[in-house]
């Protein structure tokens, strides 16, 4: 057995096995879906401005409501996996993605029952995003609350 | 039963598999070994309320179908011997119950269907049963949500990825005679290299295969030449010629009859990354299409080395590296059936 295979050559050597991940491909399949995500949004809130009378700042709940029930029922008749595979974190990042980690979530625990089930497996996934976007926004906070207050 | 070597055991007696049942789900069934298969279901639910149901059912099947082709009833098995990939091996626990037949659980991963197999054959071999089945199952969805994520959630997967097979394998084993014999078994040691990726089980298991594969040549003084397809589990396109590569630089060149049951089980074009993967991948393979290329005399002598990543997602996330193990038994064909 040449130096190769020997166990702490073995991480480096199966390097030139694994099939390499296309970068530039997958950054243009993210940066299309999530674009395409993007302006089904700006769509949706250019509706309900102009048909509901919302103002530009009003339309924007109804606009993440929106999208996130059309991602939750995507990953519920189980497309949404499958974009995911194709377009990576172009599908992940948008709201979209925070909504598809829920419901699946959801689908996967229902057998468990409703409250130990669903109910304790619905932020499994979504968990880390809530926990890190409120510290980080209590952090920028107060740096921000300081600036103002001393500056 | 003779101990050969460090590792390896020739039986004594001779022990046949006298019949054997496969089940598997949508996926595999539209695979280029469809016909190979006794039962398919052309969703991934088999007609279940849940996962963890749906692969009990194939399990059910797999051991109905091979029960059925033997002409037994399930009463008259001294032993069952299973396991599957779930936490408890709640699978293989719960058919048993329904079973009612003395039962040892097993757990070796992926690696489990050559466990059993071994491990019965020589509980025959050494007088302790008359008949024993052996089986395994693995379920797609079900190993998606105890390993990895919700089966709908949209995270993407690398390429070295491998795909869980959905499916079950059993087999009936005993002294009375048919036309293929269990000779001899390597049991594999845990081999670890220290690779971490969960998305790259290929790399993790290929070195346990090739100590598996070395030592059952060394124990048995054979070379690769004396077999007419030597099987890996489920090393995947990955795996594969790095396998091949480190059996090489020993002087074992297996490339000519080596493949492996995670690449046979799929058609290239199938989206399963880099091949299937689980305890049902060797076996529904070696339980249909290998068997019955032995019974049709297309093989005389095959070796099929089940591997197994003993991974556990805790584990990983404490940064652990994933060991593996491999199980060897060589099958020959019995002429005159």
């Amino acid at each position: 057995m040449s130096d190769k295979f020997v166990q702490n050559q073995y991480n480096k050597t199966i390097k030139s096995y694994q099939p390499k991940p296309n970068y530039f491909l997958n950054c243009l399949k993210a940066f299309v879906i999530g674009g395409l995500i993007c302006v089904i949004g700006e769509a949706l809130t250019d509706f309900y401005v102009n048909v509901f009378d919302f103002s530009e700042k009003e339309a924007v709940n109804p606009t993440v409501t929106t999208l996130i029930l059309i991602s939750a029922l995507l990953t519920g008749f189980g497309v949404y996996d499958k974009l995911g595979q194709f377009a990576g974190a172009g599908s992940a990042v948008p709201v979209t993605g925070f909504a598809n980690s829920i419901t699946s979530a959801a689908l996967e625990h229902k057998s468990e029952g409703l409250v130990l089930g669903v109910a304790t497996n619905l932020f499994k996934l979504a968990g880390s995003v809530i926990v890190f976007g409120v510290v980080a926004a209590y952090v920028l906070g107060m740096i921000r609350y300081a600036w103002q207050h001393f500056f | 039963m003779a101990k050969m070597g460090q590792q390896s055991w020739l039986y004594n007696n001779a022990i046949y598999i006298n019949a054997s049942g496969t089940a598997v789900g949508p996926m595999e069934a539209d695979g280029p070994l469809s016909s190979s298969f006794d039962q398919s279901y052309d969703e991934l639910h088999c007609n279940q309320d849940n996962w963890e149901l749906a692969e009990r059912q194939l399990m059910k099947d797999a051991i109905n179908a091979c029960l059925q082709k033997a002409g037994k009833d399930h009463s008259e098995v001294d032993l069952f011997l299973a396991g599957d990939l779930l936490n408890q091996n709640v699978t293989a626990n719960y058919v048993a119950k329904e079973l009612g037949i003395p039962f040892l659980c097993m757990f070796g991963a992926c690696s489990t269907s050559m466990e059993t197999l071994a491990t019965g054959a020589s509980l025959i071999d050494g007088g302790f049963a008359d008949q024993v089945i052996a089986a395994v199952s693995s379920h797609n969805a079900t190993a998606e949500r105890q390993f990895r994520y919700p089966t709908e959630y949209g995270g993407q997967k690398p390429k070295t990825a491998t795909f869980t097979v959905t499916g079950s394998g059993a087999a009936l084993l005993s002294k009375r005679k048919s036309n293929i014999r269990i000779e001899s078994a390597t049991i594999g040691r845990v081999m670890d290299y220290g690779t971490k990726d969960p998305f790259d089980m290929g790399s993790a298991m290929a070195p346990a295969a090739y100590d598996t594969i070395k030592t059952h040549f060394q124990d048995m003084g054979r070379t690769p030449q004396d077999y007419d397809l030597i099987a890996t589990g489920d090393l995947s396109a990955v795996g594969t010629p790095i396998v091949r590569d480190m059996l090489k630089e020993d002087g074992f060149d297996i490339e000519e009859m080596h493949n492996d049951c995670g690449l046979m089980i799929y058609h290239s074009d199938q989206p399963v990354f880099s091949g299937g993967s689980g305890c049902a991948c060797s076996a529904v393979v070696t339980y249909g299409k290998l068997l019955n290329e032995l019974a049709s005399g297309r093989y005389k002598k095959i070796l099929v080395v089940a591997t197994g990543a003993l991974m556990s997602p805790t584990m990983v996330q404490q940064k652990e590296s994933i060991p593996a193990i491999a199980h060897g038994v060589a099958l020959v064909r019995e002429e005159g059936f």
